[in-house]
């Protein structure tokens, strides 16, 4: 590791498990719960279901969606998750990671959200990787239908495109396009019965961002069947996180206000979504590189994108170079929740670069690029 | 003079303090340390434990567990099975004052009458905190978007108590007039039950997570904070429009445990870095009980005489404090 790694942190990591109903999800957690890797998880399942195994470690959670601060979607939670959380730190030797299922049709932000969010949940755990397990046969069907199944390819760091013995090639080379053209930067393995191995889906530390952001996202559209991240992968993973969500709270929490549960702009606004790839309101993303970023200009900046454009923004993950500053500094975020920390030193052979990748829909892309290249050390 | 036992536990101490005058430590890897004349250990649930009541009479203590049972422990290490709901993680226990107890899972909450028989309380929401009346008849459950009064035995209508936002633990005040919740965002709420007074209460960094009454009900000390946040429930008004006390501040820890003394003004205040001190109300003198260890303080609580402490943490720290 670098040696200017700070203070090891004992946070549990946490992967979050999405995917539509008949994806995989239960095939793939039955083989993480009875494969034999040495590894102990506490596994959060929404419903016991047709999962085979009998863990004492493997606990149901109803969904409690809680909303704070005036229903704004960057601020909802989930309370069962906080709760469950909270009570296996009352055990905190008896296991190594935590998986979190999410239902089929669940927005994973609120299930991100909650690590960032809650002080509890953010001191004993950290959020490891959101994995996304894609039916092959059916994912186009689903994007057409509803916009949580493209929420759930737009949030993941690791996809699984499962099921690709019920496809021809060229079927499978469209459906991964697809995904691409929503989220070019996750990591994608092609499956069958969810075969794969383990260690390419849980502790995968950090977001894998440096891979993440090394990526031509033009090149991968070309259905290439992607592997493993290479020698890269052992980076350091422990930035404790600091507190960098500042977007008002702390005044008035809204008691006073009437709840208006459909936000604003959130999964069921008013406009008519198609989900063509044409359409405008489609998930994209966005690339943006410079060299040495003012911190003066910087921090401004991205508070100020994302408390505007946050209800658009679905993440936002980056290295950031900042002017006379040794350190990487690594950020990443869901909606408004900003979350940045010191890295490590940038290395001798390493080019100084800021890079920084948004996921979202209805983003100007033009001006986040020129306001972003606004924020380079001139 | 003070003098502090150490006792050795396995894990997280998830409630410390005594029945029939000994000494327990129950603890989230599912042993119950009992400590009198001898030591002893007991392990009543198949996994971990979750919560742990005493009885009102404090002569035994109610655990709930992963393994969705919920057990009665007596001080010889004896226990029996009250009631059990397979593959529920019971993390939510009461005890009323004649032998009814309660429990909650999810959005259940259920009440187990003296004479064994049972009422379910469904919410549309999870439920966050259980607590009887003073009295025992009723039932408050902390839910989403407010509280709810059942009667414990099922009868007459529920008083639902509205405030927007998740609110967790309950707790009556001892004569009964007031119910506060600590909420999901950092702040408590009370309800004036005459009138249904709304009272809010706010300017923690953290979420409240331990409470305690003082003597006759007259203060309601908090944790959450790096004091002490005590207020007033004394007058017609209680904490409206009052400024709490605050006790033991300290510009380098948070408050995470607080245990009001039984018979003085006086409360032993637990920290995030394991320090527990000893403030009086009065003039905020102090006492150092312990000195900073390696975890939080997660429970603290005085025998009937107010002559002993028993404190956990965390990280597996536990013992007995003793004013000679």
């Amino acid at each position: 590791m670098s040696d200017t790694q700070t203070s090891a942190t004992n946070q549990i990591p946490v992967t979050v498990l999405t995917g539509y109903l008949g994806s995989g999800k239960t095939t793939l957690l039955n083989r993480i719960l009875s494969e034999n890797h040495g590894q102990r998880y506490a596994v959060i399942v929404n419903e016991f279901g047709e999962i085979g195994i009998d863990n004492d470690l493997l606990v149901e959670s109803d969904e409690e969606i809680f909303e704070m601060n005036n229903g704004c979607i960057c601020c909802t939670v989930r309370g069962d998750l906080i709760r469950t959380v909270q009570n296996l730190m009352k055990r905190k030797g008896a296991f190594d990671a935590i998986i979190v299922e999410t239902t089929g049709v669940a927005d994973p932000a609120p299930v991100a959200q909650t690590f960032f969010m809650d002080d509890d949940v953010r001191a004993a755990s950290k959020l490891d990787a959101v994995v996304a397990v894609v039916d092959a046969r059916h994912v186009l069907q689903r994007l057409e239908d509803t916009e949580e199944a493209e929420d759930q390819i737009a949030f993941a760091d690791v996809i699984l495109l499962n099921k690709t013995d019920l496809v021809t090639k060229e079927e499978l080379d469209t459906v991964q396009a697809r995904i691409r053209s929503i989220n070019p930067y996750a990591i994608l393995h092609r499956t069958e019965r969810c075969a794969i191995d383990l260690k390419s889906v849980l502790d995968r530390g950090a977001f894998d961002l440096d891979r993440i952001l090394s990526l031509d996202p033009h090149f991968l559209q070309h259905g290439h069947h992607e592997h493993e991240c290479g020698p890269d992968c052992d980076h350091d993973h422990d930035h404790h996180h600091h507190h960098g969500h500042d977007h008002g709270h702390g005044h008035d929490h809204g008691h006073h206000h009437d709840h208006d549960h459909g936000h604003e702009c959130g999964p069921d606004c008013d406009h008519d979504h198609h989900h063509h790839d044409e359409n405008p309101h489609s998930v994209k993303s966005i690339s943006l590189k410079a060299g040495d970023l003012d911190p003066e200009l910087f921090f401004p900046w991205i508070n100020q994108v994302t408390q505007v454009q946050g209800p658009n923004i679905l993440r936002m993950k980056g290295i950031i170079a900042l002017k006379d500053d040794p350190q990487r500094y690594v950020i990443q975020g869901v909606h408004m929740i900003v979350e940045g920390d010191h890295q490590r030193d940038w290395g001798a052979d390493e080019p100084r670069e800021s890079r920084l990748v948004f996921i979202g829909r209805d983003l100007n892309w033009d001006v986040l690029r020129s306001s972003f290249n606004a924020c380079e050390v001139q | 003079m003070t003098t502090l036992a150490p006792v050795e536990v396995d894990g997280f101490v998830v409630r410390a303090g005594f029945i029939d005058d000994q000494a327990y430590f129950a603890t989230g890897e599912g042993a119950v340390v009992l400590v009198g004349s001898g030591q002893q250990e007991v392990r009543p649930h198949k996994g971990g434990l979750l919560a742990a009541e005493e009885t009102p009479d404090r002569k035994a203590l109610l655990t709930s567990g992963d393994d969705g049972r919920i057990l009665r422990l007596a001080s010889d290490g004896s226990f029996e099975l009250l009631a059990e709901r397979p593959r529920k993680w019971i993390d939510m226990i009461a005890c009323g004052p004649s032998g009814a107890i309660a429990f909650a899972s999810g959005r259940t909450a259920w009440v187990r009458l003296a004479d064994g028989k049972e009422n379910e309380f469904n919410h549309e929401r999870a439920v966050g905190g259980i607590a009887f009346a003073p009295k025992g008849m009723k039932l408050a459950v902390g839910r989403y978007d407010g509280a709810t009064i059942w009667w414990a035995n099922a009868t007459g209508k529920p008083q639902e108590l509205p405030w927007k936002g998740a609110h967790l633990g309950v707790t009556f005040s001892p004569d009964g007039k007031y119910l506060v919740s600590s909420m999901q965002e950092n702040a408590m709420h009370g309800w004036r039950l005459s009138d249904m007074q709304d009272m809010r209460m706010t300017g923690y960094p953290t979420k409240v997570k331990s409470w305690s009454w003082s003597v006759k009900g007259r203060y309601l000390a908090t944790s959450g904070a790096t004091a002490a946040i005590v207020w007033p429930f004394f007058g017609k008004t209680g904490p409206m429009g009052q400024t709490p006390l605050q006790l033991g501040t300290r510009g380098d820890s948070l408050v995470t445990a607080v245990a009001c003394h039984p018979k003085e003004d006086v409360a032993a205040v637990g920290y995030a870095d394991g320090m527990v001190l000893m403030c009086r109300f009065e003039d905020n003198a102090e006492v150092l009980l312990r000195r900073p260890g390696k975890g939080a303080v997660s429970s603290l609580s005085w025998d009937n005489a107010g002559i002993r402490l028993a404190f956990g943490t965390e990280e597996g720290e536990a013992g007995i404090v003793s004013l000679m």
